[in-house]
């Protein structure tokens, strides 16, 4: 465990990660002023680019690709090494040969959500009439604006119908929406830890984050990369306070318990002495390193805004009327962010509208984060899941 | 009373050696092809995997997460789920069967997930121990305590079977709540149906358990 005495100064200064924002070391799909994206909010937003990364081969058919969905504060290096944080890919657990999502039999898809820092057009972007930095200039974007432009990305790419779109909370719900927006076009839905409507709850938590945020007088109303700061304190605030809902008391009991950080007394000050203090610090500042303010306030914003019943007239079911999609819904008991009864609420509304669903609640201390662990009953169920569609699907064994 | 068309096995003549259960091969046998069908308490999923492996859509519910997760994992559409509580939550006609094996008595209002399964499903295949077998009668009048058999083992302190009955009870709730019996087979302790051609009583006293085809609309009292 790194020792942190404060919330440190990002140490490169956030350069790869502006470079980042607009040239990803990522395939990028570029749409210009012909092809605007139709947002929520009734603005149409071009141009525009997507960044993605795949792995594993498209079969001859098409028929093997799965779109693989991030969640809040996530990217679409999936199973490589970080471009700005050099460290590996965030759900190499999950994907890769012989993984549940196996590299070897399908053709993995993962882009940088629109509204992201990551290369996919955000906040962080430049705004091509303006030649500065988007910032609060951009529009207020939603799950379905992601999806939508996940969907011209998929378009592009030749791809007509997906064999699986699978994600993971934030992930999660715009799995949940492309089969309510696309269901012709998804063949299976593998939705983890999420839920169909963010609660007043976790729209409480975000206000927290986002106005821990805005508090850092070097956020200078969204406009910090005009004036050359990032306010860096107030988000890593954030991702302190966002960090602890990721986890359960008994996760955190678990990995710290009361222990001291480097120390056998209390130094009787407001320094680190606890070894969660210290975690919850290091999570804070180096999430920083990576990660846009501004995109950070559009995508929790845009989770906020995310219920489907209330496109649907308040009826959840309806926004699934005789689909065919094959939902598989997972949730895990110690997670009280999506717990399991709003895994439930979704399930309910497939077996209303007589999907072809499977659920399953995992037993785990781990909390929301659980998805993104060493799990293996999570990923047991993933694999058969995936085989049992694909074998629906008549995908062969080798995929190609 | 429908017919039932198996041939019985010889007397002393172990049944054909199968890996399913017998009574898992006769409500399979009452389910059309290319159905779909819904299984409440589906265990581990040995019945739907026979139905899917039939060309049958099934689904499942199960109250166990350890049941659930197995059936999931051998990639079963199968959620969590309790027969008592959550079957409101399905349309009408969703299935054209609904299947209850072995769980009726589990159930805490019998009576109601009866009407639900005819509510959900056409038809509704229901199999249950028979209180009514001679075992259980004589260990109740003979030893004088709770009955416990091979497929029953549990205590009466810890049995998840609340609402035991008999054959002829499940016979007397079908008339009560105007449901038809399309067919009916009671399985001996062998998994052998009791012949036909015997009159009820006998099936009530050497049926192990009763499994019915059920549909709407029966003539009622």
């Amino acid at each position: 465990m790194t020792k942190v005495q404060s919330i440190k100064t990002p140490s490169i200064q956030g350069e790869d990660r502006a470079h980042e924002a607009d040239h990803p070391s990522s395939p990028v799909a570029k749409f210009g002023t012909d092809q605007p994206l139709k947002l929520d909010c009734g603005i149409d937003l071009a141009p525009f680019q997507i960044a993605y990364q795949t792995y594993g081969e498209l079969n001859a058919e098409r028929s093997n690709a799965i779109l693989v969905c991030h969640a809040l504060t996530g990217d679409q290096h999936v199973n490589n090494v970080h471009p700005v944080t050099g460290k590996p890919g965030w759900w190499e657990t999950m994907v890769g040969p012989g993984r549940p999502l196996d590299t070897s039999r399908y053709f993995i898809i993962c882009s940088n959500v629109l509204g992201g820092c990551m290369g996919s057009t955000g906040p962080a972007s430049l705004n091509p009439t303006t030649g500065k930095v988007w910032g609060l200039d951009f529009p207020i974007i939603t799950i379905p604006d992601m999806v939508r432009a996940q969907a011209m990305l998929i378009d592009r790419l030749g791809i007509e119908t997906l064999f699986a779109v699978v994600g993971g909370s934030m992930g999660g719900m715009q799995a949940v929406q492309w089969a309510a927006a696309y269901p012709e076009r998804v063949f299976s839905t593998l939705a983890i830890a999420c839920s169909t409507r963010h609660s007043a709850q976790n729209i409480a938590f975000h206000e927290l984050g986002r106005q821990a945020v805005m508090a850092d007088p070097d956020w200078r109303s969204g406009s910090y990369v005009d004036q050359g700061t990032h306010p860096h304190r107030g988000l890593a605030v954030a991702r302190m306070a966002a960090h602890i809902t990721y986890l359960s008391d008994a996760a955190l009991h678990r990995k710290f318990g009361r222990r001291m950080q480097d120390r056998e007394l209390p130094t009787f000050s407001f320094d680190a002495d606890f070894q969660v203090e210290s975690y919850l610090r290091y999570q804070g500042s180096s999430f920083v390193e990576r990660f846009d303010a501004n995109s950070y306030l559009y995508l929790t914003r845009a989770m906020d805004y995310f219920d489907i019943a209330a496109d649907h007239d308040g009826v959840l079911a309806e926004a699934f009327r005789d689909i065919e999609t094959r939902f598989c819904v997972v949730s895990f008991t110690s997670d009280w962010l999506f717990p399991t009864s709003e895994a439930r609420a979704l399930v309910h509304a497939l077996n209303a509208s007589s999907a072809r669903v499977s659920f399953a609640e995992i037993e785990t201390d781990k909390g929301h984060d659980a998805f993104l662990l060493d799990v293996p009953e999570f990923f047991d169920i993933s694999r058969a899941f995936l085989h049992s569609a694909g074998k629906a699907r008549g995908l062969g064994d080798a995929g190609t | 009373m429908a017919l039932q068309e198996q041939t019985l096995p010889l007397p002393g003549v172990a049944p054909a050696r199968t890996s399913h259960r017998p009574d898992h091969l006769l409500v399979a046998e009452m389910v059309e092809s290319g159905s779909r069908v819904l299984d409440v308490g589906c265990g581990e999923g040995d019945l739907l995997q026979l139905l899917e492996s039939r060309g049958i859509d099934g689904r499942g519910i199960e109250l166990s997460r350890e049941g659930v997760n197995r059936c999931v994992a051998k990639g079963l559409a199968v959620v969590q789920g309790d027969a008592d509580t959550d079957l409101v939550n399905y349309p009408d006609d969703a299935f054209d069967y609904v299947i209850l094996s072995q769980t009726l008595q589990a159930t805490r209002q019998p009576k109601a997930v009866l009407e639900n399964l005819l509510r959900i499903g056409h038809r509704a295949i229901v199999s249950f121990p028979n209180f009514g077998f001679w075992k259980m009668r004589l260990q109740l009048l003979i030893g004088g305590h709770m009955p416990r058999t091979e497929n029953l083992p549990a205590t009466w302190y810890d049995t998840p079977n609340i609402h035991f009955c008999t054959i002829k009870d499940f016979v007397q709730l079908c008339d009560e709540i105007h449901v038809k019996m399309e067919r009916a087979v009671a399985l001996d302790l062998y998994g052998r149906p009791v012949p036909l051609n015997l009159p009820w009583w006998v099936w009530n006293m050497f049926g192990e358990q009763g499994v019915f085809l059920l549909s709407r609309g029966g003539k009622g009292r």
